[in-house]
Formats: C-alpha cells, sequence, structure tokens
C-alpha cells in the first residue's frame, strides 16, 4: 500500500509561538483520513505546510511523492483543496469561482458540477458578497469534488452546514472514496471522523497523540450516560467499561465505553428506567480526560 | 444615536497613529512656507515681478489655483497650498469617514456592534463627528501656527477656517457616498471622484476668464475664493457650512431606506458559469483589475484634455514680458514656455498614476489577507505567476494610462493650436516619459509586498506620499537638491526638452524591474498568510 501524505518531526513556528513541534502523520493513497483535534491544535497549519503555502522549519514532508514546497505547482494540478473559512471575491458569482478553481487545476467535470450544485442546492448566480457562510462552503466545495484530482484536503469543511447539507457531503465523500481518491479531513467533530474515516490522526498542541483505525481508537468513542432509576443505582459502578459514575439518590451519571455499553443497560433496566439521555461525549471532555497529563 | 460616544472613542483608538499624523503633515506644511517665501522673495521688487508673473498666469493658475496677492508671505501661502491641502484634507475626511461606517459593515464588524446597544445612526454620527473634528484641529493648527509666525491674524484664521471647511464637506459627501454602494472600495472610489471632479472645476474656472463661475462650484476652491491675506471675505466661510448641512442630512436621509450591509444602488445576480476569459491567474487579475482600470482610464483622458487645453494660451499671456519669459524659461530650463508646461503636466500625470500603481499592487496584500489568494495558489497557479499577474496591471496599466492622459492633453492642446502632428508627441511623450518613474514606485511597493508583507500598505503609501509632497512642496519649500533627488520624478528628463538624456530613463527603468523581480523573488521564499 502505498503512501499519499507522509511527515514526520514537522516543526513550524511563529515567531514564539511552536505551532507545530515534531508532528507526524502517514495518510495511505485510497484512504479517508481523519485529522482530529481541538481548535488551534495546529490542523490548519499542517494543511498549509502540505500545501505548500507555509515553509516548514523542520522535519520531512512528502506529499504524493514530492516535495510540497518545492513542487507546488505541479502538485496541485492532482489535489483540491477546501479551506476552513472560504472567502469569495465578492463581485464574482458562485458558479464563476467554481470554473474558475477548477480551470486553474486543469479543467473539471461540468456534469459532475451541475449534479453537485443541484446536490447541495446551491444557486450559482449569487455574487461572492451574498452568500452565507455554509453557502460559500459549499461553494468550495462544489468546486473541489467536480475536480478531477488525486487527492481531496478538507479542512473542516462541514462548518457552517446544516445537519441535511452535511449528510449530503458524507455521501459525496464515502463516493470518492469508492472511486479511489485519498481524502484528508481535518475536523474537530468526533462523530463525522467516525462516520467518514478509515483512519484517524489525533493532534495535540502541535503534535500526533494517537493514530490508528476507528477500533485502535474505540477507548475513545464513550457514551455519557444521565438516567432517572426506580431503585438505588446499586452495583453499575462497578461494571467494566463505566467510568466516572456519578449517583444523587436514585440519578446516575457515567460515562460508559461503546463495547460495554449493552451490559450498562441491562444493569440500568434491571434497576428500573424513569428516564435516559445518551449523548456522545465532546471532543473536549475526551482530550481533557485522555491528555490532560500532557499538558498545554 | 445611542452609544455615539463610545463608538468615537473606539474610531480615535483604531486611528490614533493616522490622525495625529495628517493632523501634523497637513496642520504644519502652510507655516513651512513663510520663513522659505522670506528667503526667496526677500525684497518688494522680487515678490511685485513674482506676483506678476505667477499671478495671472491661467498655466499655473489651473493646477495651484488663482492668485490673489503674491507680495505677502501669507497671500502665497494661500495660493500654493489652499487646493493641494484641502484636496489632500478631502481625502483624510472621506475615507476616515468610509473607513467608519462602509468598511466596518463590509467586514461584518457592524453587524456585531449594531446587536449590542448602539443606535441606527451612531456609526455614521461618530464617524462624521471624527472625520469633521480632524478636519477642524487641522483648520486650528494652521490658524495658529500662521498667527505664531507672525501673520495677520484675520488672514490665518480665514485659511484655517477655509481649510476645515473643505474637510467638512468631503466628510459630508462620503457620508452620502458610504450609503450608496456595498462596498467600501466603491465608496472611496465615489468620494474620490467627487474630489477629481471638484479639482477639474476649479482647474477650469480658475484659469479660463470667462469661466470663472465654476470656481465657485468647487469645494476646493472655497479658500481662496475667501481670499486669506488679500481683502478676506469671511462670507464665504458659509458656502462650505451650508453645503455640508444640506448634503450630510442626505446621507442621514439615505440610511434608514437601506438594510445594514447593502447598498442603495441594486445588486444584479451574476452568470452562472464563468465566461471562457476567467481562466488562468491573468484572467483572474483582470477580472479584478479591470473596472479601476476602466475608471482610471477615464479620468486620466477628462484629467489629460482638460490640462492640455489650457496650454495653448501660455505663450501669448507670458509673451508680453521679457522678464518674466525669463523666469519661466529658468523654471524648466527649456525652450518653448509651452513644452515647460507639457513638461510639468507631464510630471503631474506621472504622480496620480504612480498612486494607481501602488492601488493595483497593494491589492495582491488585501487578497492575501482576506483569505482569496490562498484556494488560487493551492489550484496549481505557482507564485510567479499569481503575483505576475497582478503586476502586470501595476506596470503595462501605468503604461496605458499615462498615455492616455497624454494623448489627452496633446489632443487638446493641438487642437486648439491648429498643430496637432507636433503637439500631439509632445504632450504624449512628456507623459510617457514619466512610466521608468512610475515604475519605481511599483517596485517598491512589489518589493515591499515580497519582504515585509504586514508593513506594505503603510510603506507604499509612505513612499507615495514623500514622492507626491517633494513633487509638490519640495521646490516652494526650497528644499535641497539631495532631498528633491529622493524622488525618482526628479530625474526624469523635461520631456518636450532640447537636451532629453536618456540615461536617467534607462537606469530608472533598472531599478523598477529589478525592485518588482526582487519583489517577486522574495514573495516565493516567504509564507503566504
Amino acid at each position: 500500500m502505498t503512501t499519499a501524505i507522509s511527515v514526520s518531526g514537522l516543526v513550524k513556528s511563529f515567531g514564539r509561538t511552536r505551532a507545530l513541534d515534531g508532528l507526524d502523520l502517514s495518510v495511505r493513497t485510497g484512504e479517508v483520513h481523519g485529522f482530529l483535534g481541538p481548535n488551534g491544535s495546529g490542523k490548519s497549519t499542517t494543511i498549509r505546510v502540505l500545501l505548500g503555502l507555509l515553509r516548514a522549519d523542520a522535519g520531512e514532508v512528502t506529499l504524493l511523492g514530492g516535495d510540497p514546497w518545492r513542487d507546488a505547482t505541479e502538485l496541485h494540478r492532482r489535489l483540491a483543496y477546501v479551506p476552513g473559512d472560504v472567502s469569495l471575491w465578492p463581485n464574482l458569482s458562485g458558479g464563476e469561482v467554481i470554473d474558475l478553481l477548477g480551470r486553474l487545476r486543469g479543467g473539471l467535470d461540468r456534469r459532475r458540477r451541475d449534479e453537485l450544485l443541484d446536490r447541495f442546492d446551491l444557486d450559482p448566480r449569487k455574487k461572492g458578497r451574498t452568500y452565507s457562510k455554509g453557502n460559500r462552503q459549499k461553494v468550495a466545495l462544489v468546486a473541489a469534488l467536480a475536480s478531477d484530482v488525486d487527492l481531496l484536503v478538507l479542512d473542516e469543511p462541514t462548518s457552517g452546514l446544516d445537519p441535511l447539507m452535511e449528510s449530503v457531503f458524507q455521501r459525496c465523500v464515502a463516493e470518492e472514496r469508492d472511486r479511489g481518491r485519498t481524502v484528508l479531513l481535518s475536523s474537530h467533530i468526533l462523530a463525522e471522523v467516525e462516520t467518514l474515516c478509515d483512519r484517524v490522526s489525533i493532534i495535540r498542541a502541535g503534535r500526533a497523540v494517537e493514530t490508528g483505525t476507528l477500533a485502535d481508537l474505540r477507548h475513545l468513542t464513550r457514551t455519557s450516560i444521565t438516567a432517572d432509576l426506580s431503585g438505588p443505582p446499586d452495583g453499575i459502578g462497578e461494571l467494566p467499561g463505566v467510568h466516572d459514575l456519578k449517583a444523587e439518590g436514585n440519578r446516575v451519571r457515567f460515562d460508559v465505553d461503546t463495547s460495554d455499553l449493552d451490559r450498562a443497560l441491562r444493569a440500568l433496566t434491571a434497576a428500573g428506567v424513569k428516564s435516559l439521555t445518551s449523548q456522545p461525549p465532546t471532543l473536549e471532555e475526551l482530550f481533557l480526560r485522555h491528555y490532560q497529563e500532557s499538558g498545554r | 444615536m445611542t452609544g455615539t460616544g463610545a463608538l468615537i472613542r473606539l474610531a480615535l483608538r483604531r486611528d490614533r497613529v493616522l490622525l495625529p499624523l495628517w493632523v501634523l503633515l497637513l496642520g504644519f506644511l502652510p507655516v513651512g512656507t513663510v520663513s522659505t517665501y522670506e528667503g526667496l522673495y526677500p525684497d518688494a521688487a522680487s515678490r511685485t515681478t513674482l506676483n506678476a508673473s505667477s499671478g495671472d498666469n491661467p498655466s499655473i493658475a489651473v493646477i495651484y489655483g488663482k492668485a490673489f496677492d503674491l507680495t505677502t508671505p501669507g497671500g502665497f501661502t494661500a495660493w500654493r497650498y489652499g487646493v493641494f491641502l484641502a484636496l489632500f484634507l478631502g481625502l483624510v475626511a472621506a475615507f476616515t469617514v468610509t473607513r467608519h461606517t462602509r468598511a466596518e459593515e463590509d467586514s461584518g464588524r457592524l453587524e456585531l456592534l449594531g446587536s449590542a446597544v448602539v443606535g441606527r445612526y451612531a456609526a455614521l454620527t461618530a464617524a462624521v463627528a471624527v472625520a469633521a473634528g480632524t478636519s477642524a484641529v487641522v483648520g486650528a493648527v494652521q490658524a495658529v501656527t500662521l498667527i505664531g509666525a507672525g501673520l495677520p491674524a484675520a488672514g490665518s484664521l480665514t485659511f484655517g477656517a477655509g481649510m476645515a471647511g473643505a474637510g467638512l464637506a468631503f466628510t459630508a459627501v462620503a457620508a452620502v457616498t458610504a450609503q450608496l454602494t456595498e462596498y467600501s472600495r466603491s465608496a472611496n472610489g465615489l468620494a474620490g471622484g467627487v474630489l477629481g471632479v471638484a479639482f477639474l472645476l476649479r482647474a477650469v474656472g480658475d484659469s479660463s476668464p470667462g469661466a470663472s463661475w465654476l470656481s465657485w462650484l468647487s469645494p476646493l476652491s472655497w479658500t481662496q475664493l475667501a481670499r486669506p491675506f488679500a481683502g478676506e471675505r469671511p462670507w464665504v466661510l458659509f458656502i462650505p457650512l451650508v453645503a455640508a448641512v444640506v448634503v450630510g442630512t442626505g446621507g442621514y436621509l439615505l440610511l434608514p431606506r437601506r438594510d445594514l450591509g447593502a447598498g442603495l444602488l441594486p445588486m444584479r445576480p451574476g452568470p452562472p458559469t464563468a465566461p471562457p476569459s476567467l481562466r488562468g491567474p491573468l484572467g483572474l487579475a483582470w477580472r479584478l483589475q479591470r473596472g479601476a482600470l476602466i475608471g482610471w482610464t477615464v479620468a486620466m483622458a477628462v484629467i489629460g484634455a482638460v490640462f492640455g487645453s489650457i496650454a495653448d494660451g501660455i505663450g501669448g499671456l507670458v509673451g508680453d514680458s521679457e522678464q518674466v519669459r525669463g523666469i519661466f524659461e529658468r523654471m524648466g530650463g527649456a525652450q518653448g514656455i509651452v513644452d515647460t508646461y507639457l513638461a510639468l503636466i507631464g510630471s503631474v500625470f506621472g504622480m496620480v498614476v504612480a498612486v494607481y500603481a501602488v492601488l493595483v499592487a497593494l491589492r495582491l496584500r488585501t487578497e492575501e489577507t482576506g483569505g482569496r489568494a490562498e484556494p488560487v495558489l493551492a489550484a496549481g497557479v505557482g507564485r510567479t505567476a499569481w503575483m505576475g499577474a497582478h503586476l502586470v496591471f501595476a506596470l503595462l496599466g501605468s503604461a496605458l494610462l499615462l498615455t492616455v492622459a497624454g494623448l489627452g492633453a496633446g489632443l487638446a492642446h493641438g487642437l486648439r493650436a491648429g498643430d496637432l502632428g507636433t503637439q500631439l508627441g509632445h504632450a504624449v511623450g512628456g507623459a510617457i516619459a514619466q512610466l521608468p518613474a512610475v515604475w519605481v514606485v511599483a517596485g517598491v511597493a512589489a518589493l515591499l509586498f515580497g519582504l515585509l508583507p504586514t508593513l506594505s500598505a503603510a510603506g507604499s503609501w509612505a513612499v507615495v506620499g514623500v514622492v507626491v509632497g517633494i513633487g509638490l512642496f519640495g521646490p516652494a519649500l526650497n528644499a535641497g537638491q539631495a532631498v528633491l533627488d529622493v524622488s525618482p520624478f526628479t530625474h526624469v528628463p523635461k520631456v518636450p526638452g532640447p537636451a532629453v538624456s536618456a540615461a536617467p530613463l534607462v537606469w530608472l527603468t533598472a531599478i523598477g524591474v529589478f525592485t518588482a523581480a526582487a519583489g517577486l523573488a522574495a514573495f516565493r521564499r516567504r509564507d503566504v498568510g
């Protein structure tokens, strides 16, 4: 299996701030790779180094077999990029921007472009200034997805999209993977990465702290449960996979590993459930729990 | 109006460097002339000669305005600076209003403020207060320093009040233009257009005896029409006040008729697909720069024609007096007085076009900071190609503008003089000769963008300020040759003229090309964003 992106020991400083501090990242050809981290962890800086917009201070970076700084122009014809915060030219219409970016990359598939406009429900006649944040994001997404490229670099692409459009986006990314394209998807939303990605790298304070398949990272995907019970919650705290139990009378709150969810729920129903809420933990909570000791 | 006070404080805080700088620069410039004048024209005889030579000369009046009495330092100062200080103060006032109204809406920041407890008219009122206040302070500094230099109080106060009035008038103009369009760029463009028309009105009015009423329509003339140091007519000072109230009220009436962020001029939908021309970095740069280029081309053609149409009268007027002829020929060192005039307006065209070149070069920076360079550079466009595409407009666009200005001047002058063949060549040559100097300014702007991007805007405008300042005021302030030599325009040979040396043109071009290339090279090596 070949590697589309390979980064090792990447360092990038802005003045005194060390944005990237020895980052490692490896993306295999043909996979959807999640690039996960809280805001300000260095995701966008990494991507901008990969695009040759920033020059690395130290470390090895290889992208599609080339050096992103030296071979920028040739490499860019083989990739499409969606920035996290899309700015458009105020006096160009969305359709014009899509066509322009496509032509710069060496042409785009007109049928696919029109199909994507339809699926994303985007009016290409509006001027850049009049688009909302979500619609600006759609312009960049359509331009990227309609291009015939090997690699898609998506920096928090769903910020500003409504849930309906998010699911359109997820279907599109799945299709891209089926066509054999490689996707680097940066995100701070765990659920999005869970649905889409084959492998995930987690970055914090400019370093990769974990890399692996979702199964490898299963310990990260806990569920938070809050329940009102008929009787006292005896014995739930001792179950395997249950963490941070708090009980107030008949009310309990705890986190449970996804693999042990079934057992925990049985214990709850045995005690008699009056009300139940469950929610996936936010990434911030996970980070707080897992990486607190590694410090800021 | 709620929140106006807080917004005024916010605006003053944001402009805490810029506004004091303008107050210093524009406030103290007039008093600097007084001692220079006394040194240059020490006795009554030399002053009378100056008054006779420059006082009624239409070719000088077209640029500086009508002279009423050049035998006193005050009269000289009012004549020499009346128009240009009003012009600069007008620009400062208009840009200040736009920056704190339309530009804030444009960026979405005003929406944030607007959701706080801030009245509908607060932002406009705050911006108007800051701009009008700046104008008043500049006028007060001018009046106080002139009195301090020993000039009559009545004249000094009239001069200062006149300047403040000009600032006030353009504050009101900008209060209207900020309501009309959606973008701060076009709001500034409209206000600048009004300034340009005001300058042209008075250029024609001041230089053509039959049309002197035109000067009364121009806010830039009102200071001189109040005749400071030459039999003051204080009632003229009410004109800017009345005009500002009337025009400013217009802005306040327009404001509630539109939504936040929208303009009164409607927004049309664009094409669903890109035209074939929109491809590649040059196609994009053309699309982004073409509006400005077309506007500037029209403006330069008009300015050229106005300046050119006056050229023919000059020879006859000056011809009567040997003495005056001598002064004129010393001024330019060229044979014909008309030729000297053509060379002089050529350098004015050059400095105006240098402003265009810097605007084009700085577009690179706004594209970069606006996040619009990134998607292009990540889509297979090399850095040299992207930056080069914009520089093409800085370099070749300025060539086009100079040619058009020269053609306008040559056609207008040649047709009036009945000698189109020779005069067209002379005027176009005089304008084109400025191109290498414009390229030097553009090259420095490109170098700053490549090397010191965060300073590129301030640095480039400082260069323009120094160059234009030396060109307009350097000789009058009796600045030494070493100072004059700083400006590339000083080195441009007088075209048309008897001894045109190509050497300075060659090395100015070399400097321009070299600095632009160095800017490109530096941009290739630095981080983007």
